[in-house]
Protein backbone atom coordinates (compact mmCIF):
# COMPACT_ATOMS: atom_id res chain seq x y z
CA UNK A 1 0.00 0.00 0.00
CA UNK A 2 1.44 3.32 -1.00
CA UNK A 3 1.68 6.19 1.35
CA UNK A 4 1.73 10.07 0.32
CA UNK A 5 2.41 13.18 2.05
CA UNK A 6 -1.03 15.61 1.55
CA UNK A 7 -1.02 18.93 2.51
CA UNK A 8 -4.67 19.00 3.86
CA UNK A 9 -5.85 22.83 4.09
CA UNK A 10 -8.76 22.81 6.46
CA UNK A 11 -11.33 25.45 6.94
CA UNK A 12 -11.49 26.65 10.91
CA UNK A 13 -14.02 29.36 12.01
CA UNK A 14 -15.64 29.21 15.96
CA UNK A 15 -18.11 31.61 15.40
CA UNK A 16 -17.98 32.16 19.53
CA UNK A 17 -14.41 33.72 19.58
CA UNK A 18 -12.88 33.32 16.26
CA UNK A 19 -13.67 37.28 14.10
CA UNK A 20 -13.76 35.30 10.60
CA UNK A 21 -12.41 31.87 9.16
CA UNK A 22 -8.86 30.93 8.57
CA UNK A 23 -7.37 28.33 6.73
CA UNK A 24 -5.18 25.64 8.87
CA UNK A 25 -3.01 23.24 6.97
CA UNK A 26 -2.14 19.51 8.37
CA UNK A 27 0.99 17.54 6.86
CA UNK A 28 -1.23 14.44 6.39
CA UNK A 29 0.82 10.91 5.42
CA UNK A 30 -2.42 9.24 3.54
CA UNK A 31 -2.62 5.98 2.40
CA UNK A 32 -3.74 5.96 -1.37
CA UNK A 33 -6.70 3.80 -0.30
CA UNK A 34 -8.29 6.33 1.88
CA UNK A 35 -10.50 9.22 1.26
CA UNK A 36 -11.09 12.63 2.49
CA UNK A 37 -12.87 11.67 5.45
CA UNK A 38 -10.07 8.89 6.60
CA UNK A 39 -7.62 12.34 5.81
CA UNK A 40 -9.59 14.35 8.63
CA UNK A 41 -10.22 11.83 11.06
CA UNK A 42 -6.09 10.89 10.84
CA UNK A 43 -6.12 15.11 12.15
CA UNK A 44 -8.70 14.58 14.39
CA UNK A 45 -6.61 11.07 16.33
CA UNK A 46 -3.40 12.39 15.48
CA UNK A 47 -2.56 15.94 15.56
CA UNK A 48 -5.76 18.21 16.27
CA UNK A 49 -8.65 16.63 18.48
CA UNK A 50 -10.20 20.39 18.28
CA UNK A 51 -11.01 19.74 14.69
CA UNK A 52 -15.08 19.51 14.25
CA UNK A 53 -17.07 17.47 11.67
CA UNK A 54 -19.70 15.81 11.11
CA UNK A 55 -19.74 11.99 9.78
CA UNK A 56 -21.35 8.46 10.16
CA UNK A 57 -21.30 5.69 8.29
CA UNK A 58 -18.08 6.10 5.80
CA UNK A 59 -20.31 4.62 3.05
CA UNK A 60 -22.62 7.17 1.61
CA UNK A 61 -25.21 6.22 3.07
CA UNK A 62 -25.85 8.76 6.36
CA UNK A 63 -25.01 11.98 4.16
CA UNK A 64 -23.57 13.56 7.11
CA UNK A 65 -20.05 14.15 5.82
CA UNK A 66 -20.75 16.45 2.69
CA UNK A 67 -18.23 18.90 2.83
CA UNK A 68 -16.31 21.19 -0.15
CA UNK A 69 -13.42 19.60 -1.45
CA UNK A 70 -11.36 21.70 -3.79
CA UNK A 71 -14.77 24.07 -3.98
CA UNK A 72 -16.95 21.01 -5.54
CA UNK A 73 -20.02 19.66 -3.16
CA UNK A 74 -18.78 16.21 -2.33
CA UNK A 75 -19.12 13.48 0.58
CA UNK A 76 -16.10 13.02 2.19
CA UNK A 77 -15.93 9.51 1.97
CA UNK A 78 -16.80 9.36 -1.17
CA UNK A 79 -13.69 11.56 -2.35
CA UNK A 80 -10.50 9.52 -3.21
CA UNK A 81 -6.80 10.69 -2.14
CA UNK A 82 -5.83 9.41 -5.90
CA UNK A 83 -8.05 11.80 -7.63
CA UNK A 84 -6.61 14.69 -5.92
CA UNK A 85 -3.05 16.33 -6.12
CA UNK A 86 -1.08 17.10 -3.00
CA UNK A 87 -3.01 19.92 -1.88
CA UNK A 88 -6.53 19.18 -0.81
CA UNK A 89 -8.65 21.91 0.57
CA UNK A 90 -11.71 21.21 2.69
CA UNK A 91 -14.31 23.81 3.52
CA UNK A 92 -17.58 23.61 5.08
CA UNK A 93 -20.88 23.32 2.10
CA UNK A 94 -21.56 25.94 0.51
CA UNK A 95 -24.45 28.36 1.03
CA UNK A 96 -25.11 27.11 5.15
CA UNK A 97 -23.94 29.20 7.93
CA UNK A 98 -21.18 27.88 9.57
CA UNK A 99 -21.80 25.94 13.37
CA UNK A 100 -18.06 24.97 14.09
CA UNK A 101 -15.24 24.31 11.68
CA UNK A 102 -16.69 22.34 8.98
CA UNK A 103 -20.19 21.73 10.71
CA UNK A 104 -22.60 23.76 9.17
CA UNK A 105 -26.26 24.80 10.32
CA UNK A 106 -28.58 22.93 8.99
CA UNK A 107 -32.41 23.78 10.01
CA UNK A 108 -32.84 26.08 7.13
CA UNK A 109 -32.71 22.59 5.00
CA UNK A 110 -34.02 20.48 7.73
CA UNK A 111 -37.62 23.15 7.83
CA UNK A 112 -38.03 23.27 3.86
CA UNK A 113 -37.69 19.43 3.62
CA UNK A 114 -40.69 18.77 6.30
CA UNK A 115 -42.82 21.75 4.64
CA UNK A 116 -43.13 19.65 1.88
CA UNK A 117 -44.88 16.79 3.48
CA UNK A 118 -41.86 14.40 1.91
CA UNK A 119 -44.03 11.31 3.67
CA UNK A 120 -47.04 8.87 1.95
CA UNK A 121 -50.43 10.96 2.82
CA UNK A 122 -52.69 7.70 1.44
CA UNK A 123 -55.69 8.55 -0.83
CA UNK A 124 -57.61 6.97 1.83
CA UNK A 125 -57.31 5.10 4.47
CA UNK A 126 -57.54 1.58 4.16
CA UNK A 127 -57.47 -1.39 7.27
CA UNK A 128 -54.92 -3.54 7.90
CA UNK A 129 -57.04 -6.21 7.22
CA UNK A 130 -57.85 -4.82 4.06
CA UNK A 131 -54.50 -6.06 2.41
CA UNK A 132 -51.21 -4.54 1.12
CA UNK A 133 -51.24 -1.46 -1.84
CA UNK A 134 -49.85 -3.48 -4.77
CA UNK A 135 -47.62 -1.49 -7.47
CA UNK A 136 -46.52 -2.28 -11.02
CA UNK A 137 -42.60 -2.26 -11.66
CA UNK A 138 -43.83 0.46 -14.03
CA UNK A 139 -45.56 2.26 -10.96
CA UNK A 140 -42.30 2.22 -9.14
CA UNK A 141 -40.12 3.24 -11.79
CA UNK A 142 -41.81 6.77 -11.63
CA UNK A 143 -40.37 7.43 -8.58
CA UNK A 144 -38.29 4.73 -7.35
CA UNK A 145 -34.59 6.71 -8.29
CA UNK A 146 -35.39 9.69 -6.09
CA UNK A 147 -36.05 7.42 -2.69
CA UNK A 148 -32.29 7.31 -3.00
CA UNK A 149 -32.08 10.63 -1.56
CA UNK A 150 -29.92 10.39 1.13
CA UNK A 151 -30.54 14.55 2.99
CA UNK A 152 -26.82 15.09 2.02
CA UNK A 153 -27.47 18.27 0.91
CA UNK A 154 -24.67 18.50 -1.67
CA UNK A 155 -27.80 19.98 -4.29
CA UNK A 156 -28.04 22.85 -2.01
CA UNK A 157 -24.68 23.88 -1.99
CA UNK A 158 -24.26 23.26 -5.99
CA UNK A 159 -26.78 24.93 -6.62
CA UNK A 160 -26.37 29.04 -7.49
CA UNK A 161 -30.09 30.01 -7.45
CA UNK A 162 -29.96 28.72 -3.63
CA UNK A 163 -26.84 30.84 -2.79
CA UNK A 164 -28.89 33.58 -4.31
CA UNK A 165 -32.35 33.45 -2.97
CA UNK A 166 -32.21 31.71 0.35
CA UNK A 167 -35.68 31.13 0.61
CA UNK A 168 -35.55 29.03 -2.72
CA UNK A 169 -37.32 25.57 -1.51
CA UNK A 170 -34.27 23.99 -3.02
CA UNK A 171 -33.23 20.74 -5.67
CA UNK A 172 -33.50 18.60 -2.40
CA UNK A 173 -36.92 18.64 -1.01
CA UNK A 174 -38.78 19.87 -4.04
CA UNK A 175 -37.01 16.17 -5.69
CA UNK A 176 -38.80 14.31 -2.78
CA UNK A 177 -41.90 16.21 -2.96
CA UNK A 178 -41.85 14.84 -6.51
CA UNK A 179 -40.91 11.05 -5.16
CA UNK A 180 -43.96 11.33 -2.96
CA UNK A 181 -46.63 13.04 -5.93
CA UNK A 182 -45.67 10.42 -8.69
CA UNK A 183 -46.16 7.05 -6.09
CA UNK A 184 -49.44 5.59 -6.50
CA UNK A 185 -50.16 4.90 -2.83
CA UNK A 186 -50.16 8.88 -2.63
CA UNK A 187 -52.79 11.81 -2.36
CA UNK A 188 -51.14 14.54 -1.05
CA UNK A 189 -49.96 16.23 -4.24
CA UNK A 190 -52.31 18.95 -3.59
CA UNK A 191 -51.02 19.99 0.03
CA UNK A 192 -47.69 19.96 -1.32
CA UNK A 193 -48.56 22.10 -4.34
CA UNK A 194 -49.04 25.06 -1.43
CA UNK A 195 -44.87 24.99 -1.10
CA UNK A 196 -44.39 23.78 -4.40
CA UNK A 197 -46.33 25.88 -7.02
CA UNK A 198 -45.25 28.45 -4.87
CA UNK A 199 -42.76 31.29 -6.48
CA UNK A 200 -40.29 29.99 -3.34
CA UNK A 201 -40.94 26.68 -4.74
CA UNK A 202 -40.14 24.92 -8.36
CA UNK A 203 -40.35 28.70 -9.64
CA UNK A 204 -36.96 29.81 -8.30
CA UNK A 205 -35.19 27.11 -10.27
CA UNK A 206 -33.78 28.75 -13.15
CA UNK A 207 -32.19 24.69 -14.65
CA UNK A 208 -28.56 25.17 -14.13
CA UNK A 209 -28.46 21.83 -13.24
CA UNK A 210 -25.72 21.68 -10.93
CA UNK A 211 -27.92 19.60 -8.55
CA UNK A 212 -28.01 16.54 -10.89
CA UNK A 213 -24.24 16.75 -11.17
CA UNK A 214 -22.90 16.49 -7.67
CA UNK A 215 -25.50 13.96 -6.34
CA UNK A 216 -23.70 11.11 -4.80
CA UNK A 217 -26.53 8.62 -5.30
CA UNK A 218 -27.36 9.74 -8.82
CA UNK A 219 -30.49 10.99 -8.21
CA UNK A 220 -31.88 13.84 -11.28
CA UNK A 221 -33.08 16.48 -9.11
CA UNK A 222 -32.81 18.81 -11.74
CA UNK A 223 -35.07 16.55 -13.92
CA UNK A 224 -37.90 16.15 -11.10
CA UNK A 225 -38.32 19.93 -11.26
CA UNK A 226 -38.74 20.34 -14.52
CA UNK A 227 -41.87 17.62 -14.69
CA UNK A 228 -42.97 19.82 -11.19
CA UNK A 229 -43.14 22.59 -13.83
CA UNK A 230 -44.97 21.28 -16.45
CA UNK A 231 -47.60 19.66 -13.82
CA UNK A 232 -47.86 23.05 -12.02
CA UNK A 233 -48.11 24.64 -15.38
CA UNK A 234 -51.17 22.21 -16.57
CA UNK A 235 -52.72 22.66 -13.24
CA UNK A 236 -52.30 26.95 -13.88
CA UNK A 237 -54.22 26.78 -16.66
CA UNK A 238 -56.85 24.51 -15.77
CA UNK A 239 -57.71 26.23 -12.73
CA UNK A 240 -57.40 29.65 -14.84
CA UNK A 241 -58.82 29.25 -17.95
CA UNK A 242 -61.04 25.75 -17.21
CA UNK A 243 -62.00 26.46 -13.68
CA UNK A 244 -65.04 23.99 -13.80
CA UNK A 245 -62.69 21.41 -14.19
CA UNK A 246 -62.56 19.27 -11.17
CA UNK A 247 -59.28 18.16 -10.55
CA UNK B 1 -47.46 30.57 0.55
CA UNK B 2 -49.60 31.46 -2.48
CA UNK B 3 -49.16 29.67 -6.20
CA UNK B 4 -46.95 31.64 -8.74
CA UNK B 5 -47.99 33.05 -11.58
CA UNK B 6 -44.93 32.27 -13.35
CA UNK B 7 -46.71 29.27 -15.75
CA UNK B 8 -48.33 31.82 -17.35
CA UNK B 9 -44.28 32.79 -18.81
CA UNK B 10 -42.65 29.44 -18.47
CA UNK B 11 -45.31 27.72 -20.56
CA UNK B 12 -44.53 29.73 -22.87
CA UNK B 13 -40.79 29.22 -22.46
CA UNK B 14 -41.16 25.29 -22.83
CA UNK B 15 -43.66 25.77 -25.37
CA UNK B 16 -41.81 27.60 -27.51
CA UNK B 17 -38.26 26.05 -26.32
CA UNK B 18 -39.95 23.20 -28.18
CA UNK B 19 -40.44 24.83 -31.44
CA UNK B 20 -37.35 26.72 -31.41
CA UNK B 21 -35.68 23.09 -31.05
CA UNK B 22 -37.33 21.24 -33.88
CA UNK B 23 -38.61 23.91 -36.28
CA UNK B 24 -35.65 26.80 -36.34
CA UNK B 25 -32.87 24.93 -37.55
CA UNK B 26 -35.61 22.89 -40.53
CA UNK B 27 -36.03 27.01 -41.13
CA UNK B 28 -32.61 27.88 -41.06
CA UNK B 29 -31.52 24.92 -43.32
CA UNK B 30 -34.60 25.44 -45.56
CA UNK B 31 -34.13 28.82 -45.75
CA UNK B 32 -30.32 27.89 -46.64
CA UNK B 33 -31.17 25.61 -49.52
CA UNK B 34 -33.47 28.64 -50.82
CA UNK B 35 -30.49 30.94 -50.65
CA UNK B 36 -28.60 28.74 -53.07
CA UNK B 37 -31.90 28.16 -54.94
CA UNK B 38 -32.65 24.71 -54.68
CA UNK B 39 -36.45 23.99 -54.32
CA UNK B 40 -36.96 27.20 -56.33
CA UNK B 41 -40.14 26.33 -57.35
CA UNK B 42 -41.20 25.71 -53.86
CA UNK B 43 -39.71 29.35 -52.51
CA UNK B 44 -40.86 31.67 -55.50
CA UNK B 45 -42.33 34.75 -53.95
CA UNK B 46 -45.90 33.86 -55.05
CA UNK B 47 -45.73 30.69 -53.50
CA UNK B 48 -44.84 32.07 -49.96
CA UNK B 49 -47.16 34.92 -50.22
CA UNK B 50 -49.78 32.23 -50.57
CA UNK B 51 -48.75 30.38 -48.09
CA UNK B 52 -48.85 33.31 -45.67
CA UNK B 53 -52.03 34.52 -47.38
CA UNK B 54 -53.89 31.37 -46.61
CA UNK B 55 -55.81 31.33 -42.44
CA UNK B 56 -53.85 28.40 -41.58
CA UNK B 57 -50.50 29.67 -43.20
CA UNK B 58 -51.04 32.88 -40.89
CA UNK B 59 -52.00 30.56 -37.75
CA UNK B 60 -48.77 28.67 -38.31
CA UNK B 61 -46.62 31.49 -38.92
CA UNK B 62 -47.79 33.11 -35.59
CA UNK B 63 -47.91 30.58 -33.72
CA UNK B 64 -43.95 29.88 -34.54
CA UNK B 65 -43.06 33.53 -34.15
CA UNK B 66 -45.37 33.99 -31.01
CA UNK B 67 -43.50 31.19 -29.37
CA UNK B 68 -40.02 31.64 -30.24
CA UNK B 69 -40.34 35.27 -29.16
CA UNK B 70 -41.79 34.54 -25.67
CA UNK B 71 -38.95 31.66 -25.32
CA UNK B 72 -36.17 34.15 -26.30
CA UNK B 73 -37.71 36.82 -23.79
CA UNK B 74 -37.77 34.12 -20.88
CA UNK B 75 -34.43 33.00 -21.70
CA UNK B 76 -33.22 36.42 -21.89
CA UNK B 77 -34.75 37.25 -18.07
CA UNK B 78 -33.16 33.91 -16.57
CA UNK B 79 -29.72 34.51 -18.72
CA UNK B 80 -29.71 38.65 -17.05
CA UNK B 81 -30.32 36.79 -13.67
CA UNK B 82 -27.20 34.32 -14.18
CA UNK B 83 -25.12 37.13 -15.46
CA UNK B 84 -25.80 39.03 -12.03
CA UNK B 85 -27.81 41.82 -12.67
CA UNK B 86 -30.38 41.83 -9.90
CA UNK B 87 -33.80 43.57 -11.19
CA UNK B 88 -35.26 41.01 -12.24
CA UNK B 89 -39.22 43.28 -12.47
CA UNK B 90 -37.26 46.09 -15.21
CA UNK B 91 -36.07 43.21 -16.63
CA UNK B 92 -39.07 40.55 -17.42
CA UNK B 93 -41.49 44.58 -17.95
CA UNK B 94 -38.69 44.55 -21.25
CA UNK B 95 -38.19 41.87 -22.33
CA UNK B 96 -41.63 40.84 -22.06
CA UNK B 97 -42.72 44.21 -23.27
CA UNK B 98 -40.37 43.42 -26.38
CA UNK B 99 -42.32 40.03 -26.83
CA UNK B 100 -45.23 41.59 -26.57
CA UNK B 101 -44.44 44.27 -29.26
CA UNK B 102 -43.14 41.84 -31.46
CA UNK B 103 -46.56 39.83 -31.29
CA UNK B 104 -48.59 42.70 -31.90
CA UNK B 105 -46.19 43.77 -34.66
CA UNK B 106 -46.72 40.11 -36.21
CA UNK B 107 -50.71 40.16 -35.82
CA UNK B 108 -50.66 43.28 -37.71
CA UNK B 109 -48.23 42.22 -40.41
CA UNK B 110 -50.26 38.87 -41.13
CA UNK B 111 -53.51 40.77 -41.22
CA UNK B 112 -52.51 42.84 -43.59
CA UNK B 113 -51.39 40.41 -46.49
Amino acid sequence: MSERQIQLEVLRYNPETDSAPRFQTYAVPCLNEWVVLDALNYVKENLDPTLSYRWSCHMAVCGSCGMMINGEPKLGCKAFIHEYGDSIRVEPLAHFPIERDLVTVVEDFIAKLASVKPYLIPKEDKPVSAGEFKQTPAELMKFKQYTLCINCMLCYAACPQYGLVPEFVGPAALALAHRYNQDSRDGGRDQRQEVVASDEGVWECSFVGACSEVCPKHVDPAGALQQIKVASTIDWYKEHLMPWVKK
Amino acid sequence: MAKSNKPIFWGLFAAGGTVTAFVTPALVLITLFAAFGAGMDMFTYEAIHAFAAWWLGKLIIFGVILLSLWHAAHRLRVTAHDFGIRADTVVAYVVYGLAALGTLMTIVYLLRI
